[in-house]
């Protein structure tokens, strides 16, 4: 069965894409002329273009398959559709340098408050939302959108479903992620911390989610292997709990269609739970399951080893989806949450530390046999090295979510370091894995340009880590402390303010730590730019390289 | 394990997966948050708490606008230090009209659930325009262009309106006069003074920005952060168990 040639030509799919392009270009404009503000005339005036833009793209295409009889089908009989693998590689990169970049910004605001400049759009409360936005969902988001599609093509032996559907998903997720971002800086935000856009951007995002998880399911029953590889599992888990945590938390009522801000269905009480069950599961789902899915694929493909424990993978799989939903109310602890409900999420929380490290100890065992190639293999010593950092945070998470410990947690910036030891050490370190192992495929490259490089990014960016997260915990453990001291007549010990000039040191440390983090993403940046464009860098080997010549041997004795 | 060998019907049937994985991210959810919404506990029974006045909201949109919620919580917690800091830890019903709520995550600032009336409109005007010229060591940004900026006021009905339509008790009285409500709130030689009063009592009346000449974005987010933590009368809740 070879759908390739007849998908290429995808004229029923082609035609459909077409019209609601059309249409949808037509609605823009006349929403961008009844807007009600400037802001919102330029986010109508961006889907006119998209849509535009769309429209011109597919009637190009049809002229050049018309013109072109018969498609060249590459040597692979299934076909697989690389390109926007290629796209999404690209856009990874660019947008977790963009990204970064943001989080050095805000950082030094902290440090150095004139750098707000006075204006609104480069506020500290305007650009963080850009920055969590930005390393989240246009990193994060796009290198979970390009792996997934890069993993399912490859354990099901089959191409991408859906004719143009995956390319679709990429660039309505490139739209979101620009509305997104230009809302915040001009201000259209409904304030739920990472779920900040209004509703027609989330509208426009369920959209593109729907699209992507019909392509994941297309490809899935394509398959030409009986059995859905674990990673896959992963990869459905994070889309599908997505798609329900985004549509709930955000039900809302906009005040009018012309403009953009709206009410959020639930309030108070309700609300934040609602919220942190969104959040916490942002990061469960979001940023975990999905990139465990990359664990799943990558490190066992890289160290050329099967997966430690197949029987491990299926309970932690099961355990860590099911526990993860419960742990949002560990955000709000002695807050207003009814107390039964700030217990029950501790008690999840602390419950699953278990499945965490079930799928950190299946990770890192994979390894078994092959450890020596972290000596050899920079890239493999950074997917190993993310998996350990993810051990450490689900370790500090659990500890963090004891009402003892989040008392003195809560607040402070002991929680920024902790999301941080997560997403710039598991997060990030498994994603630049994931692109040293993906670009080379991608573009067809004997090697990346250079091992030693990845070396040189590998060092840089955990330093910066270190530095990062050391200056958190003693900022976050000397605010908390600060708060709550007494003097010896038992009056409170501190103003607010004595604490806030107590961060200033920690708060340079973090900013040094984030300047080192973002010139290692560079370094990937320029070694990644050098692969694609095909040139290999004429360097030494790793000094491991040589001794497992004999190992070599001695396993070929034997 | 038997049971692990059986789980080759979920790898071999993408739906029965989905379903499945649906089912298992469902019941937390379920099981936690669905009770909120109907155990009379959850919101406690205090006198005093009313909508916001339009101006109010206004103020409340340029907060959400401007992020403050990064940096300010609004949720005292029931611990010594923060009741003598911030004054009595937060009720769930102090924020039963709040949508979206405002609890925050994070004090890189003090918490605002109870700043109002602790400082002066002209402490608050001048702390806007430049943080440090008040507190030294701050470190918040300066919002100078808020007095600048004129309140869009226009559409403050349909703001009501969605807000009613999301559970806030606004009465059509009060949505009918939103925009009237909003200038009457910072003039107080105006007619209807007392009929505003009437609609959002303990609401205050006077010019918040010290410019009487201009209705900026400035009057309403002082207007909003004066009135906050102000609404509930404490002195009801602490004499009567049966309220708590």
């Amino acid at each position: 069965m070879n759908s390739t040639l007849t998908e290429n030509r995808g004229s029923g799919g082609a035609w459909i894409m077409g019209v609601s392009f059309a249409l949808g270009s037509i609605v823009s404009l006349l929403w961008m002329a009844k807007a009600d503000s400037p802001e919102l005339a330029f986010h109508a005036f961006l889907f006119f273009a998209f849509f535009t833009l769309g429209c011109f793209v597919l009637v190009k295409r049809h002229y050049d398959l018309a013109e072109q009889p018969e498609i060249p089908v590459a040597g692979d009989d299934v076909g697989y559709m690389d390109g926007v693998i290629r796209a999404g590689a690209i856009a990874s990169t660019l947008w977790g340098v963009v990204g970064f970049i943001v989080g050095l910004v805000i950082a030094l605001q902290l440090a150095f408050p004139v750098l707000n400049f006075d204006l609104p759009w480069t506020s500290f409360g305007r650009l963080r939302p850009l920055h969590t936005s930005a390393v989240i969902f246009a990193f994060g988001g796009n290198v979970l959108i390009m792996t997934s599609f890069h993993v399912v093509q490859r354990t099901c032996k089959a191409r991408l479903a859906g004719g143009l559907a995956p390319w679709f998903v990429f660039w309505g997720y490139q739209l979101f992620i620009l509305l997104a971002a230009t809302g915040y800086v001009l201000g259209i935000t409904q304030s739920k911390e990472y779920a900040e856009p209004e509703w027609y951007v989330d509208l426009w995002l369920t959209i593109v989610w729907v699209a992507y998880l019909l392509v994941f399911l297309g490809t899935l029953w394509k398959r030409r292997e009986p059995h859905i590889y674990v990673a896959n599992w992963f990869y459905l888990a994070f889309i599908i709990t997505i798609a329900m945590l985004h549509i709930v938390n955000n039900l809302s009522l906009p005040v009018s269609l012309a403009g953009a801000k709206s009410y959020s269905a639930f309030s108070g009480v309700q609300d934040a739970l609602t919220q942190w069950w969104y959040g916490h599961n942002a990061v469960g789902f979001f940023l975990t399951a999905g990139f465990l899915a990359i664990m799943y694929y990558y490190i066992p493909k890289r160290a050329e080893r099967p997966v430690y424990s197949y029987r491990l993978s299926i309970i932690h799989f099961w355990a860590l989806i099911f526990l993860y939903i419960w742990a949002g109310p560990h955000h709000l602890h002695y807050t207003a949450l009814p107390d039964w409900a700030q217990t029950l999420g501790m008690t999840f929380s602390i419950m699953l530390w278990m499945p965490s490290w079930g799928g950190m100890i299946n990770g890192l065992m994979t390894l078994s046999g092959a450890w020596d190639k972290l000596r050899t293999d920079p890239v493999l010593r950074m997917l190993v090295t993310s998996v350990a950092f993810y051990g450490m945070s689900t370790f500090e998470g659990p500890v963090m979510s004891i009402k003892a410990v989040n008392g003195l947690s809560h607040y402070t910036d002991w929680t920024i370091g902790h999301v941080h030891s997560g997403a710039l050490g598991w997060v990030a370190l498994v994603s630049f894995g994931a692109l040293y192992c993906v670009v080379p495929i991608m573009w067809n490259r004997e090697r990346l340009y250079s091992l030693r490089l990845v070396g040189w990014h590998f060092w840089i960016s955990t330093i910066g880590i270190v530095l990062y997260i050391t200056s958190m915990w003693v900022s976050g453990i000397l605010q908390g402390l600060m708060w709550r001291a007494y003097d010896s007549l038992g009056f409170l010990e501190y103003s607010f303010v004595e604490t806030v000039e107590a961060m200033h040191p920690f708060y340079v440390i973090r900013a040094l730590g984030g300047a080192v983090f973002v010139a290692g993403s560079l370094v990937m940046a320029y070694n990644l730019y050098r692969t694609m464009r095909g040139d290999l860098r004429d360097e030494a080997p790793f000094v491991g390289a040589p001794v497992r010549a004999p190992q070599a041997a001695v396993a070929a004795g034997e | 394990m038997s049971l692990l060998n059986k789980h080759a019907i979920f790898e071999k049937n993408s739906i029965l997966l989905c379903v499945g994985v649906l089912i298992t991210v469902a019941i937390g959810g379920l099981v936690e948050i669905s009770p909120l919404f109907y155990l009379e506990s959850t919101i406690e029974k205090v006198k005093g708490m009313r909508p916001y006045t339009p101006l109010e909201l206004a103020g409340r949109n340029i907060y959400i606008r401007e992020g403050c919620y990064n940096c300010h919580s609004q949720m005292i917690r029931p611990f010594r230090d923060e009741a003598e800091r911030y004054g009595h830890y937060s009720l769930a019903a102090e924020s039963m009209y709040d949508h979206p709520f405002q609890w925050g995550s994070k004090r890189t600032g003090p918490d605002l659930a109870r700043v109002g009336g602790r400082y002066s409109d002209d402490w608050h005007v001048a702390h806007m325009n430049n943080p440090r010229s008040v507190v030294p060591e701050s470190i918040m940004p300066g919002y100078p262009f808020l007095a600048e900026y004129p309140l869009k006021i226009e559409d403050l009905a349909g703001h009501l309106s969605a807000n009613l339509g999301v559970g806030v008790p606004y009465t059509d009285e009060m949505i009918e006069k939103a925009v009237e409500d909003a200038r009457t709130q910072v003039n107080p030689d105006a007619d209807d003074v007392d009929a505003f009063m009437a609609r959002y009592p303990k609401a205050q009346v006077r010019d918040f920005d010290g410019n009487p000449e201009k209705l900026s974005e400035l009057d309403a987010l002082i207007a909003y952060l004066q009135m906050l933590g102000t609404l509930v009368d404490f002195d009801l809740y602490a004499k009567d168990p049966a309220l708590r």
